[in-house]
């Protein structure tokens, strides 16, 4: 940690955050119906959602929220291509969610030198939000400097 | 085109202004357009001009205001 102060770890951290209307979810369904659902969500987010509850429009509508918030961290520009279904919400047997990153997002994540991800899912009835935190490398090549970073990898765990 | 772009931004984009006042390089995430409201109007479009926009289309460049939306939907249309 010598190389690696408090300071400049707590510089590096970055937030996202996301809110979204249930009600948007469940209009989406009705109008395009798997359309939506398959261009948006991961199968195993669909599949999460119907297992908790009888109408996973807010478990979803939560997701949605965890994608956005994470493009928050992500601080993409208007021409970077970033498929919603690369950013992908797994929930474990507890309960307990983590972000799991493919393809472009990924690749987004890595070069952008974003790390740690941690995350946090909430709904109720009409609002669902998510907040998504990450490390940005403080040798990563957004910060002009070129040595090669030496990244924590881990897991986010958080309940929804 | 630009009038069935327009159709469909009315009754999917969620816009807080009329769409009949917004020129066509209004950026209309500024005029209101979520994220999620994106998507719609992205699904829409694809319904209504039997396209699919592919993943290296799938960026907030695209449906930013809707000359960048008719410039993507004569892409995928080119041709036909």
């Amino acid at each position: 940690m010598a190389d690696f102060p408090l300071e400049r770890a707590l510089e590096s951290v970055r937030v996202g955050t996301d809110l979204v209307e249930v009600a948007d979810v469940r209009a989406a369904i009705a109008a395009f119906g798997s359309r939506y659902l398959d261009r948006v969500y991961t199968e195993r987010e669909q599949a999460d959602c119907r297992k908790v509850a009888v109408d996973p429009a807010p478990h979803l509508a939560a997701r949605f929220a965890a994608k956005e918030a994470f493009l928050k961290v992500l601080r993409p520009s208007r021409e970077d291509a970033l498929p919603l279904r690369d950013i992908e919400t797994r929930r474990s047997p507890g309960g307990w969610c983590e972000l799991e990153l493919h393809g472009r997002a990924k690749a987004a994540a890595e070069r952008a030198g974003l790390s740690g991800f941690r995350m946090s899912l909430s709904n109720e009835a009409n609002y669902a939000t998510a907040l998504v935190v990450a490390f940005e490398s403080p040798w990563s090549a957004a910060r002009g400097d070129t040595r090669t970073p030496s990244r924590p990898e881990g897991a986010s765990i958080e309940h929804e | 085109m630009s009038e069935e772009i327009r159709s469909i931004l009315k009754q999917h984009a969620r816009l807080s202004v009329d769409v009949a006042t917004i020129a066509d390089d209004a950026d209309l995430y500024q005029a209101g357009m979520t994220s999620h409201a994106s998507v719609n109007v992205m699904l829409a479009l694809e319904g209504q001009f039997d396209i699919e926009f592919p993943d290296r289309m799938l960026k907030r460049g695209v449906f930013e205001s809707i000359s960048a939306i008719r410039a993507a939907v004569e892409e995928l249309t080119q041709g036909r």
